[in-house]
């Protein structure tokens, strides 16, 4: 048959399938395979919370979105053009996702009756069969059957068979979109190399899939997606928690200090334990300790003993930290303490990203205790400012708190990753010889306000350190009320100063006056760039700035603000840096807030801006 | 827990290890004491003094590394033994030293307590019981006895109190002793022997808190009726105990009994200390009843309850790090961003 081959500039992907049907595996390899190309993209994994649901049901469906294309690609995308269904629930979950007109590719197999029930349909209804999918193209396969036909020879069990049909939607779906699939058979071997029967089932059926695109009529159209225009360089693809532990590891590499992470494991920060726990040829010592406190517990004990210590978690997870966050910022120790957050409060959204921790990042302590606070914007970004994190911690002898989120830490998006040579070197200084007349004074400062950071074992600078309020200088405890007031301020006055030592607030679109700010903070960079272009596509005058340093704020943020006649906020949350914002700079910002467990669609910010421009 | 000496440090005085901190425990609490005996053992143990360090956690016992010329950390409630193992973990080169007390180790810092005895960090915990919550002015701990009358149990306690041996036992513990403030060259020697002990090293310190609850443990330490109610345990010497050591305690199965010497039973009779019989120590452990006036109550044992000598989870953390860096030599920053896929734009 006469195959149509079209050009188009962008695709969204949707594999969607029971938690056992590989969807993930699937989506990172056609991920993988599209970045290997040179298009540019973005992903978003969804799953659900629990490891294995009851098969068949929608709280069962996991899900891969994977938007790709010859354009800039800054979000996973709103709604797909394609949704890969491989049983009824995951139709069910997702149709709402899909494009007008938007191709479904649904397993025929996994429409019977028992999976048709499971997924709520009335009885006797069967949407790939009674045209209530009418407004889309439907392509229906019966995977279960071909995938069972080509292993019919190979002598595995029908389990292990079936195992292996996501392999067949993945060939289908390459040959669908012209794709080379190279890199997924090199991974099948590098994962299956040695289980020879499997690897070659697996191989046999990516290529049954291709084959069939081929040869049978399902699908007359085939689309070319070509490589994005990039800026020159090397790239690779990464996640966000990825990139997180290898920002760690290059700012021990860079403070030629050793890391050590405390931690607990806990959705959806586990991956950077885990990504650490391999590369302890690095001088990494990874600890996974009993609870959430003795991870951070465990990492200020580090700290004290020369370490660049680090703890990872997410929110309920934070809030057990709390007390020894409170801790370290009295020792004045260097500490960074990751939250990659998700859905609250509680137990709240395990698996569903959210922006909800910021006022616990800011103000979450008993008593007066500012602690620096940095978001990353996007999964790559993570890498730069995990990096700057370590660089205030270590700088200014105090604990940094990083924000990642769901979102970012499970996506993945192309990397110019830079040359080692190319990053900063971070000044760590034991402190060796007495600073006062033969005499240690451990919070005696320097011109950062920083205080020396002698190490045990360092001969002559025995000193104490703890948690009671300490004398300005000797460190000793002291109940002065004139003491207390000044330290109060002194530890104000530090991270303050912080300010003086991070980059301006740059705009990443518009111009620096004008009347619409869009002002964003950590994951919702993507959909607000995406917005921002396309409605100064429009004519609309609208800028875009997105906060790395949440506190303290860059200097000329203030500065910033005042030059735009409106200044709109969106959040994943109900409005947090719109309160801080409103609080520290008096200016009557508003809000968009979303707080759906999902990142925002770049449609909803575009018709806020209209709404508000016009 | 042992550190390498380093042979060039001069030797070390109690008064080297003196900070300019006035004391401040209330008069008459049993831990100058223990403070005494410390600083007195230390400069023994031949460890340079900038490889000391002292960690505490809150309570009275926890403001004792202000007073100790030494690195040492006041940290923050029941977290002395998380942060110390962190610290160890991080530089196993120090000789690291936990103060603690029955409400930090035993209430707040239970879970880490029990942990760090189950991975078996080379440090010394030192706990102060004084079974009361003396800092926050008299309400019962963890250890205190069922009908307590404090300030927050005013019709009595309810709750039921710990064994610390048995817990400590029970979280595998690889060095477990008991001792008090009021015998001096016995909490000397039990010092040195948790030092010398390769592995957490948990004693347990018996100090009399004269505000809050004094004299509770007046039954194990004043002379009228120490030698009665309580037994010295020694690895391989039998279980004799008494006024004029005239009791010894045999096993009858599993079941200790006590014997009079002077009648017809021979110390060739007694059971026979062994710190490395964990089953016995299990049992002595439970020689935990209050001891009555002339009840018949076995006596309170004090002494090295078990030792045994396991790994310590700082030596295989670390032992981890060099046979990666053996088996894929240093890591190379520039192939870690790369990875192993990568694609070039032009």
């Amino acid at each position: 048959m006469e195959q149509n081959n079209q050009v188009i500039d962008n695709v969204i992907i949707k594999f969607a399938g029971d938690s056992g049907d590989g969807m993930q595996l699937t989506g990172t390899q056609f991920t993988n395979t599209a970045a290997l190309f040179g298009n540019d993209l973005s992903t978003f994994p969804d799953f659900p919370a629990e490891i294995r649901a009851p098969q068949g049901t929608i709280p069962g469906v996991s899900g891969y979105q994977l938007h790709f294309g010859s354009v800039s690609i800054f979000t996973p995308g709103d709604e797909c053009d394609v949704l890969v269904a491989m049983n009824a629930a995951a139709l069910k979950a997702n149709i709402r996702f899909l494009k007008k007109g938007g191709t479904i590719i649904a397993n025929s197999d996994g429409f019977d009756h028992k999976n048709l029930r499971l997924a709520n349909y009335a009885d006797g209804a069967n949407p790939i069969l009674d045209g209530s999918l009418e407004g889309f193209r439907l392509v229906t396969i019966d995977v279960t059957k071909m995938t069972r036909a080509a292993l019919a020879e190979s002598g595995l069990g029908i389990k292990e068979i079936d195992r292996a049909k996501n392999m067949f939607v993945l060939g289908f779906l390459y040959w669908m979109y012209n794709r080379d699939m190279s890199a997924t058979e090199k991974f099948l071997k590098e994962k299956f190399g040695k289980k020879p029967d499997i690897y070659d089932a697996n191989l046999k059926v990516l290529r049954s899939g291709y084959n069939f695109g081929e040869t049978s009529e399902t699908a007359a159209t085939r689309y070319t997606v070509n490589p994005a225009p990039m800026p020159a360089g090397v790239y690779r693809n990464i996640m966000g928690n990825q990139a997180t532990a290898m920002g760690l590891i290059a700012a021990s590499q860079k403070s030629g200090l050793d890391m050590f992470l405390g931690s607990y494991p806990i959705t959806p920060a586990t991956d950077i334990l885990h990504e650490l726990a391999k590369y302890k040829n690095f001088g990494v010592r990874t600890y996974q300790a009993e609870d959430e406190i003795a991870a951070i517990c465990s990492a200020i004990g580090a700290s004290f003993g020369g370490k660049l210590a680090v703890t990872t978690s997410s929110g309920p997870g934070i809030a057990l930290k709390t007390e020894a966050m409170g801790l370290a910022l009295m020792l004045e120790l260097p500490l960074v303490i990751i939250n990659v957050q998700r859905g609250g409060p509680s137990t709240g959204l395990p698996t569903k990203t959210e922006q909800s921790d910021l006022f616990q990042a800011i103000y979450g302590r008993n008593g007066e205790a500012p602690i620096p606070v940095i978001a990353a914007r996007s999964a790559a970004d993570c890498f730069e400012t995990v990096f700057e994190a370590c660089r205030l911690a270590l700088e200014f002898m105090t604990p940094v708190i990083f924000l990642s989120d769901g979102y970012i830490a499970n996506g993945s998006e192309p990397w110019r990753f830079p040359k080692a040579d190319q990053l900063k070197e971070i000044e760590v200084n034991f402190t060796t010889e007495n600073n006062n007349d033969g005499k240690y004074l451990p919070y005696k400062r320097d011109e950062k306000l920083s205080r020396p950071w002698a190490i045990p074992g360092t001969k002559g600078l025995e000193h104490r350190i703890g948690g009671l309020e300490k004398q300005h200088e000797t460190g000793n405890i002291s109940y002065d009320p004139e003491n207390h007031e000044f330290m109060v301020k002194m530890r104000a006055a530090k991270v303050a100063k912080i300010a003086d030592f991070v980059p301006n607030q740059t705009f990443d679109n518009g111009a620096e006056k004008g009347k619409l700010l869009i002002l964003g903070w950590g994951s919702t960079y993507g959909p607000i760039k995406g917005a921002v272009i396309e409605a100064r596509k429009k004519g609309y005058d609208v800028s875009h700035a997105q906060i790395r340093h949440l506190f303290p704020f860059p200097k000329n943020l203030g500065g910033i603000i005042k030059n735009f006649d409106q200044v709109l906020i969106p959040e994943m949350n109900s409005g947090q840096l719109l309160s801080i914002i409103r609080d520290k700079f008096l200016v009557d910002a508003i809000g968009l807030n979303k707080i759906k467990g999902m990142p925002f669609a770049t449609g909803e910010i575009l018709n806020k801006i209209e709404e508000l421009l016009k | 827990m042992e550190t390498i000496q380093s042979p060039e440090s001069p030797k070390l005085t109690s008064k080297d290890l003196v900070t300019d901190q006035e004391v401040r425990w209330c008069p008459g609490c049993g831990d100058y004491s223990i403070l005494k005996q410390v600083q007195t053992v230390v400069p023994e143990l031949d460890i340079p003094r900038e490889n000391l360090v002292f960690i505490s956690g809150i309570g009275c016992s926890s403001r004792f590394p202000y007073y100790m010329e030494t690195y040492g950390m006041h940290s923050i409630h029941g977290r002395a033994t998380a942060i110390a193992s962190g610290l160890k973990g991080a530089r196993p080169d120090l000789s690291v030293w936990i103060i603690s007390g029955d409400g930090d180790s035993l209430s707040i810092g239970g879970n880490h307590f029990i942990h760090l005895l189950r991975r078996n960090f080379n440090v010394n915990l030192l706990m102060f019981n004084n079974e009361i919550y003396g800092l926050t002015k008299g309400q019962y701990s963890p250890t205190s006895e069922e009908g307590k009358v404090t300030k927050s149990t005013p019709m009595g306690s309810v709750d039921h109190p710990f064994n610390p041996i048995a817990l400590a036992l029970g979280s595998e513990g690889s060095f477990i002793a008991r001792s008090m403030d009021r015998d001096p060259v016995h909490l000397k020697d039990m010092l040195r022997r948790a030092n010398a002990h390769i592995g957490t090293s948990f004693v347990e310190i018996y100090q009399n808190c004269n505000v809050f609850n004094d004299g509770t443990f007046e039954i194990f330490t004043e002379k009228s009726n120490k030698k009665e109610s309580t037994i010295y345990v020694e690895n391989g010497k039998p279980l004799v105990f008494g006024q004029n050591a005239d009791k010894g305690i045999k096993l009858d199965g599993f079941t200790p009994v006590i014997v009079n010497l002077t009648e017809g039973h021979s110390a060739n009779d007694l059971w026979i200390h062994d710190e490395k019989d964990l089953v016995k120590a299990g049992i002595l452990s439970r020689f935990f009843e209050r001891p009555a006036e002339g009840s018949g109550h076995l006596p309170r044992p004090f002494g090295v309850f078990y030792e045994n000598n396991r790994s310590c989870y700082e030596v295989g953390l670390n032992q981890q790090v060099e046979e990666a860096i053996a088996k894929k030599g240093k890591g190379n920053l520039d192939a870690l961003l790369s990875g192993r896929e990568t694609w070039e734009i032009k």
